[in-house]
């Protein structure tokens, strides 16, 4: 159809839909096509274009692929298939047995719907909620790097505190992450050329002066799985989301925790902080200061301190350095109680 | 009689709705529908430079970009009234896209009209505006200095400057004063449906279907704004999905899509997008307030001084009467309340639900918390120290009153003389249990105009009744059907009440909770005369047995005309319409309201909260809330308390988690449902609703003093108090958050 007076007319966006079975399949085609994209769960890449915050795309649904499945290992690790999900991973016993800090997280996230459509890949890759991100009319070097960050005078009650740049103080938004980066997964991804694998730890990246650059996955790397190695202390553990909101609502502090407390001292830590960092924010200062340590609130207290210690407050968000310090110890204690055991 | 009033009937739009049968306004199909997108300035303040809409009008699918340049003229913005007058009612008296002047973020610049929704959205995406940015103020902080003394607020109809007897005479008397700043964060009223309107012309007549609390006040202000006849406007609105006051004043869409239609020559929708819903439809603003309480040793009070400082738009003189019920609801000799304004670059503020009620008494009644602690007095004790039992003002005696039996009922629900009155004696655990208190009250406002209803009996004895009012979720259409059974004396099964048509009888905007009351006398008084007058030809029918009868002793029950000492003499409507030939008989009724009553009659109410408080993370969580209201006769039990309900959780809300942020780029910087916060189902406490009835002969008719807000106004403040008793702190800002707390 043409219209106007030089006969041009301007076509509508278009966004293709095509769906593939195996894993190599969908490789290929996304690779071949830089305008190309994976389709899993949809609850963010369809709200990113339904805003306009994305591209044309041609999407290729990858639904059907059978990475879906939730595995003990024989060595004791579990492996959560990439289309797995959330809902399906929080309810499974072999999750929740294992690692109760992540199901909790996984539940405390989100809604029951989205729950129930997202997969576990995509939350790796969800984006973050930072409105500025959103909102074409304003500066933001995630969505277009070099205009700017709107946040850092904005309104900024809700982002970031740790890890943060002069570019960019957006909040990471998953839960699941969090806990994954206190069990220390590791992602595992293929493409044309085979497989990687990366410790979650390496998987998300600060924003520093690339905020644009979330992740260091390349176009046509396909997440798989997420394999998470055994950790026995993870039977006792916990996820501590605090929000305005009873629910629906991302994490102001969260506190992933899995501590095991012997003779009255911290025999081992592992501890990952949701809400206040541009990542999942592995405390790896605090869980220095605990090993050792008697498991007691001054030292709880000190291990906090020592994790926010180089957090940098915005003009609204000050106040979620002394909650991060608080939801810490309260993890702490609360976990401490309950004896080690579950 | 039959006593269809009162009883809890379930909602008889339910079953459309909640199958999805029901057609909303963006619902209506029409042949040859096209879409109409709007589109918002970018800036607070300056100008448009140049729009350039060449890609957008090329795009697939459009048939029109309308813009300051080219939009067709209509006719003139009528005056600011609220829409209870029953007239046009403009929300604010600026209509957009006639110049390139912009005076507030969001400000619509451009009408994108096109063959699909879709198509209409991308070409919005190709518009190419350039601005030039002005100096801007948009927040109380930013215009402080610049505030001045509003002469009237409110459309006019309120006077900036209330004072009684000597404030300052009031004060140095007073053995105890407290004086307490607050803060409020804006709000925005989010209902599920978008504003949302279909336009379709025939002619030079205009069918409009408009998601509105008033087909009437759209009608009227479309005839102002489109310089059309009101004769060839038809306004219908089958179903909303509730409003809140976001659709109680008429904003420029409905217009906007009427222009649209008229220029493509097409049926046009224009819905406004949830983003949209936080520039385009008013919102309630943030505001300051500074109260100042004087007591004698009593804790009577001696003197009240209550100032508000809030923003308007360069347009109106717009501040919701925070002051209202809080000057009027206890006995005191000595007040003054003032209204400061400061011109900013917002649209005008509107109503939202419990418009100043809310947020003036949640500083009256906060504050009369702390004035009952620097007195030892228990706070029930206070508040009844100071019932006021004729109206401060002039003396008059209360329409009707039973706000003591409230706070009776109230205080034996939450066990408030069992409690441990110390602040911070009550604990679960690691967590702090508190109680609080406040009263409620809300004005019964009177419509501006005439009520009108029509009742038909067919000769089968049923019968439809008719007024033009939209049901805006709160269960009116149900209420109304209630109320007609009962009027003409007929089964509620055989009753079918017909609304949201301006072309049916006319009744104002269902707004300030006046809605049930005024549609109810209207719809009272024309059964009432429809069954008289079915009497009156019985008695003169010599085939009647009621034939020469004396009508005082006619009653009618189930459709069924009997002597009241002899009720085996008599018959049916039906029978008498068929003897006669006649397929059916038809009643008009006009209720001409009293003068406004607002200043001595009102909805009271006794409010408790229970909260948990998590001392260490500033988490609030309320446990219980208990509501008792006066709110004179219940029409229907069921959508009454759901009313009620609702207010009393939006009260939570409105404490703990509503607040529009501005940015410092003079735009809503929290405009979508992931950042603006209602509650969900978690934050839902357990909730206790109970009515005391009163008998309210001055009101209306039927002695309805309304139910759609008063749930709200002292929600916040009980909660408040509560959160004082557990943790011993004082706040003084709406929304309370953690960061308060820690």
């Amino acid at each position: 159809m043409e219209r106007g007076e030089k006969g041009t007319t301007q076509n509508m966006r278009s966004i293709s839909y095509s769906r593939v079975a195996d894993v190599a399949t969908a490789i290929a085609t996304v690779t071949a096509d830089p305008d190309a994209a994976y389709l899993a769960g949809g609850t963010t890449k369809v709200d990113m274009l339904r805003i306009y915050a994305e591209p044309s795309q041609r999407l290729v649904d990858i639904n059907d692929l059978p990475i879906n499945h939730i595995e003990l290992q024989p060595d004791g690790a579990v492996r959560l298939g990439a289309l797995a999900r959330m809902n399906d991973v929080a309810m499974s016993p072999i999750v929740a047995q294992r690692y109760p800090l992540l199901a909790e997280a996984l539940v405390l996230g989100a809604s029951a719907q989205l729950r129930n459509m997202a997969s576990m890949g995509g939350n790796m890759l969800q984006r973050t909620r930072c409105s500025y991100f959103r909102d074409h009319e304003a500066a933001c070097n995630k969505r277009v790097p070099g205009s700017g960050c709107s946040a850092l005078t904005g309104v900024n009650r809700g982002h970031a505190v740790l890890g943060t740049s002069e570019h960019c103080i957006a909040a990471h938004p998953s839960d699941a992450a969090v806990a994954l980066s206190a069990l220390d997964a590791v992602i595992h991804v293929q493409n044309r050329d085979g497989h990687h694998a990366y410790a979650i730890d390496d998987f998300f990246l600060a924003p520093e002066d690339t905020p644009e650059r979330e992740h260091p996955l390349q176009h046509g790397d396909l997440i798989t799985a997420i394999e998470i190695p055994p950790l026995p202390m993870a039977r006792d553990s916990l996820y501590l989301k605090v929000r305005d909101r009873e629910s629906y609502e991302f994490a102001l502090v969260s506190v992933a925790l899995a501590l095991r407390v012997e003779g009255g001292a911290v025999a081992e830590v592992r501890m990952a902080l949701g809400g206040v960092a541009t990542k999942p924010w592995r405390a790896r200062r605090a869980e220095h200061a605990l090993l050792g340590r008697p498991a007691t609130h001054e030292h709880f207290l000190h291990a906090a301190r020592e994790e926010t210690a180089d957090a940098v407050p915005r003009s609204m968000n000050g106040f979620k350095i002394e909650l991060a310090r608080r939801t810490m110890v309260r993890a702490l204690e609360t976990v401490t109680a309950r004896g080690g055991t579950p | 009689m039959t006593t269809a009033i009162g009883r809890p009937i379930d909602r008889v739009d339910g079953p459309a709705k909640v199958t999805g049968a029901g057609r909303y306004s963006a619902d209506v199909p029409l042949p040859g529908l096209v879409h109409a997108v709007v589109v918002g300035s970018r800036i607070p303040a300056g100008r448009i430079i140049s729009i350039d809409t060449r890609a957008a009008e090329q795009a697939n699918g459009v048939l029109a970009v309308l813009t300051h340049l080219n939009l067709p003229k209509g006719g003139s913005v009528p005056p600011l009234v609220p829409s209870l007058a029953g007239a046009a009612a403009t929300g604010q008296t600026f209509f957009p896209m006639q110049d390139e002047v912009i005076h507030y973020a969001g400000q619509h610049v451009a009408v994108v009209v096109a063959e699909t929704l879709e198509q209409a959205e991308h070409a919005a995406t190709l518009l190419r505006i350039d601005y030039a940015a002005a100096p801007f103020v948009t927040t109380v902080e930013q215009g402080r200095e610049q505030a001045y003394e509003a002469r009237r607020i409110f459309g006019g109809f309120l006077p900036g400057r209330v004072e009684r007897g000597d404030v300052d005479a009031g004060l140095a008397e007073a053995a105890v004063t407290v004086d307490l700043g607050y803060r409020y964060a804006a709000n925005h009223h989010n209902p599920i449906e978008c504003s949302a309107t279909t336009a379709v012309w025939q002619g030079d007549r205009l069918t409009v279907y408009d998601a509105t609390q008033g087909p009437n006040a759209t009608l009227h202000t479309l005839a102002e704004l489109l310089n059309v006849m009101p004769s060839h406007i038809r306004v219908v609105t089958d179903f909303v999905g509730g409003s809140f006051g976001c659709k109680a004043m008429i904003w420029d869409h409905p217009a906007l899509a009427a222009l649209a239609a008229r220029h493509v020559g097409r049926p046009v929708r224009l819905a406004l997008s949830r983003e949209q819903m936080f520039s385009s439809v008013g919102h309630r603003e943030q505001q300051e307030q500074q109260l100042t309480l004087g007591a004698d040793a009593q804790g009577r009070l001696t003197a009240v001084r209550h100032h508000k400082l809030s923003p308007t738009s360069h347009f109106d003189d717009w501040a919701e009467p925070s002051l209202g019920v809080a000057s009027q609801l206890y006995a005191c000799p000595n007040y003054q309340g003032v209204y400061r304004l400061i011109r900013a670059n917002t649209m005008t503020p509107t109503f939202t639900r419990c418009p100043g009620e809310a947020s003036g008494m949640f500083a009256l009644e906060t504050a009369l918390d702390e004035l009952a602690e620097r007195l030892g007095l228990d706070p029930l004790e206070i508040r009844l120290r100071n019932y006021a039992e004729t109206t401060p003002g002039d003396g008059t005696p209360w329409s009707s009153k039973k706000l003591r039996e409230c706070y009776r009922r109230g205080a034996e629900l939450a066990g408030w003389d069992r409690r441990d009155p110390r602040v911070g004696a009550l604990r679960d655990g690691d967590t702090l249990l508190g109680w609080g208190m406040a009263t409620s009250a809300y004005p019964c406002y009177q419509p501006g105009n005439p009520q009108r209803a029509r009742a038909r009996l067919y000769a089968d004895g049923s019968a439809v009744v008719q007024a033009s009012i939209s049901d805006i979720g709160t269960g009116s259409a149900t209420a109304m059907t209630q109320v007609a059974a009962d009027g003409l004396g007929v089964q509620l099964e055989r009753v079918r009440f017909q609304y949201g048509d301006s072309d049916l009888p006319n009744t104002a905007a269902a707004v300030g909770s006046a809605g049930a009351g005024m549609v109810s006398a209207a719809v009272h008084v024309a059964t009432t005369a429809l069954r008289d007058q079915l009497i009156a030809q019985a008695l003169a029918d010599p085939g009647s047995p009621l034939h020469g009868a004396d009508p005082r002793q006619v009653t009618v029950a189930e459709g069924r005309m009997a002597l009241r000492e002899r009720p085996d003499v008599g018959e049916t409507y039906a029978a008498l319409l068929q003897r006669a030939f006649m397929a059916d008989a038809e009643a008009v009724g006009t209720w001409n309201p009293p003068p406004d009553t607002s200043g001595g009659s009102m909805t009271f109410g006794a409010q408790f909260a229970q909260v948990a408080v998590d001392p260490d993370l500033g988490l609030v969580r309320v446990r219980r809330l208990i509501g008792v209201f006066d709110a004179g006769r219940i029409l229907n039990r069921k959508t009454a308390h759901s009313q009620l309900m609702g207010g009393m959780i939006w009260g939570m809300s409105h404490a703990l988690l509503e607040g529009t942020r501005m940015g410092p780029d003079g735009r809503w910087a929290n405009a979508s449902l992931g950042e603006y916060l209602v509650p969900v189902n978690a934050d839902a406490p357990e909730v206790v609703v109970e009515t005391v009835e009163s008998t309210d002969t001055v009101v209306n008719p039927l002695g309805v003093k309304g139910v759609g807000e008063v749930g709200m106004v002292g929600t916040a403040a009980a909660i408040a108090n509560a959160i004082h008793h557990a943790t011993g702190k004082r706040l003084h800002r709406l929304p309370i958050t953690i960061e308060d707390l820690l």
